[in-house]
């Protein structure tokens, strides 16, 4: 079927979308990091539109764009679905990751600013956890957004589980609030619990360090 | 069962137009739901309570909403005139370029045109960036979907009848066949196909509502 390369930074929230994806579903990858402050030309070429990361390159066909990687993998390799085989069930599910996709972005935004910018982009956080607390189909009832089993919809706000709780301590600014969000607590408990999801993700403390000299390169840079 | 689809949308809205577009192309019959974003219906907040927006597809009583997740249905739903690719690289790289036009494109030729004069150039700038990209990706083909029109087409459309209009209209250079010819064609192709150009709104009812925003603006 071809070889499957996959270009990202060790620290990205949106590679490890990928990188959940294909340990769910068993397939081999070779990852190759990238400098982002020095693009080789292997990224440029495979995303020259973005030049950003994950690139996921099949049988030398790249894709960029964390979700529409995730799409692709879930069509070429159907072993453990990570979307409903029911087209109203699937949409419902694309609804939810197309939401945690673009809301998910203030999360960022409370890194990468400071001020009336960073106070915006909490409660921009802030209203999104809200609203899936409220509004997310089979939160609550089941172990995951996907069931029983992890699905795409967990996967694109595997965030939360690592990435918030970093911002969160770089910035001092607090997002999610303990025993406000009794559902998505559960949630997150049951995400990071999971063996595969377990033993992908990078060490806090690790994270930590990049996010923190991340920001303060960004903010020098203002 | 008769099959029940109905459709909350906006006539001047290129969103709601995209959904409109696929099902005609589709053959599929659908009932049309008239909103007034200004004061919108109890159904509509039932259906989209999240964004609260159109267009939302309604089919056998069950709502999706976002135009992208509701083309992705009307695919796998209904299977005539396929205005995905079939192969799954090709259908990936069409869905890139669909959410390269959501993400980035249409917003930027909006606030190009609508720029106050000290933020203009570098609007125009953006947006003749995005402009020159998907020029790339067109080359010298007839649509994004090669000889058919396609999803990206479908997805692109505002660039090929929306922006035309509103650039006229506020004066903005942005779409010109010496800038962009490849586009320039495309947009000319893709409104004067059939069941498009029917499934368009009408360009006059569509400069009043861009003239009106105009002078509200001064």
């Amino acid at each position: 079927m071809g070889e499957v390369k996959l270009l990202g930074t060790r620290h990205s929230p949106y590679l490890h979308r990928v990188i959940w994806a294909l340990k769910l579903k068993g397939i081999p990858y070779e990852f190759i990091e990238q400098d982002l402050d020095n693009k080789s030309p292997l990224l440029l070429q495979s995303n020259p539109v973005h030049k950003k990361i994950p690139v996921l390159i099949h049988g030398g066909n790249p894709i960029a764009e964390s979700v529409i990687i995730l799409e692709y993998i879930e069509e070429k390799w159907p072993q453990n679905p990570l979307l409903p085989s029911d087209p109203y069930e699937k949409a419902v599910a694309r609804f939810w990751v197309k939401f945690a996709d673009e809301k998910g972005l203030s999360i960022s935004k409370v890194l990468q600013s400071s001020g009336e910018e960073q106070e915006k982009a909490r409660k921009e956080s802030l209203e999104m956890l809200e609203i899936i607390e409220e509004h997310a189909p089979g939160l609550g009832q089941k172990k995951f957004f996907g069931g029983d089993k992890i699905g795409m919809v967990d996967l694109t706000l595997g965030r939360l589980a690592h990435w918030m709780g970093v911002t969160e301590e770089v910035t001092g600014v607090k997002i999610m609030e303990a025993g406000k969000f009794p559902r998505l607590e559960a949630w997150m408990k049951n995400f990071k619990e999971d063996p595969v999801i377990k033993e992908n993700l990078p060490e806090f403390k690790d994270t930590l360090a990049v996010m923190k000299r991340h920001r303060e390169t960004l903010l020098a840079s203002k | 069962m008769a099959e029940e689809v109905k459709l909350f949308g906006m006539w001047g809205s290129p969103f709601s137009r995209r959904i409109e577009i696929a099902l005609k192309l589709k053959g599929v019959s659908y009932e049309y739901i008239e909103e007034d974003l200004q004061n919108k219906s109890p159904l509509l907040l039932k259906y989209n309570p999240v964004h609260k927006k159109v267009p939302v597809l309604l089919h056998n009583g069950k709502p999706i909403a976002e135009s992208i997740v509701i083309l992705e249905y009307i695919e796998e739903t209904w299977k005539t005139n396929p205005i995905w690719p079939a192969d799954p690289y090709e259908r990936a790289i069409a869905r890139f370029w669909a959410k390269f036009f959501d993400d980035k494109c249409g917003l930027a030729a909006w606030n190009a045109c609508w720029a106050e004069e000290k933020e203009k150039e570098k609007a125009m700038e953006e947006a003749s960036e995005c402009l020159k990209t998907l020029e790339g990706e067109l080359k010298d083909k007839k649509f994004f979907g090669g000889d058919k029109v396609g999803m990206v087409d479908i997805v692109a459309i505002f660039i090929a009848f929306w922006l035309r209009v509103l650039q006229e209209v506020v004066g903005a250079d942005l779409l010109t066949p010496e800038k962009f010819p490849a586009l320039f064609k495309w947009s000319e192709e893709l409104v004067g196909c059939p069941i498009i150009k029917e499934n368009l709104p009408p360009r006059d009812r569509l400069i009043i509502l861009f003239r009106a925003r105009l002078e509200s603006s001064k």
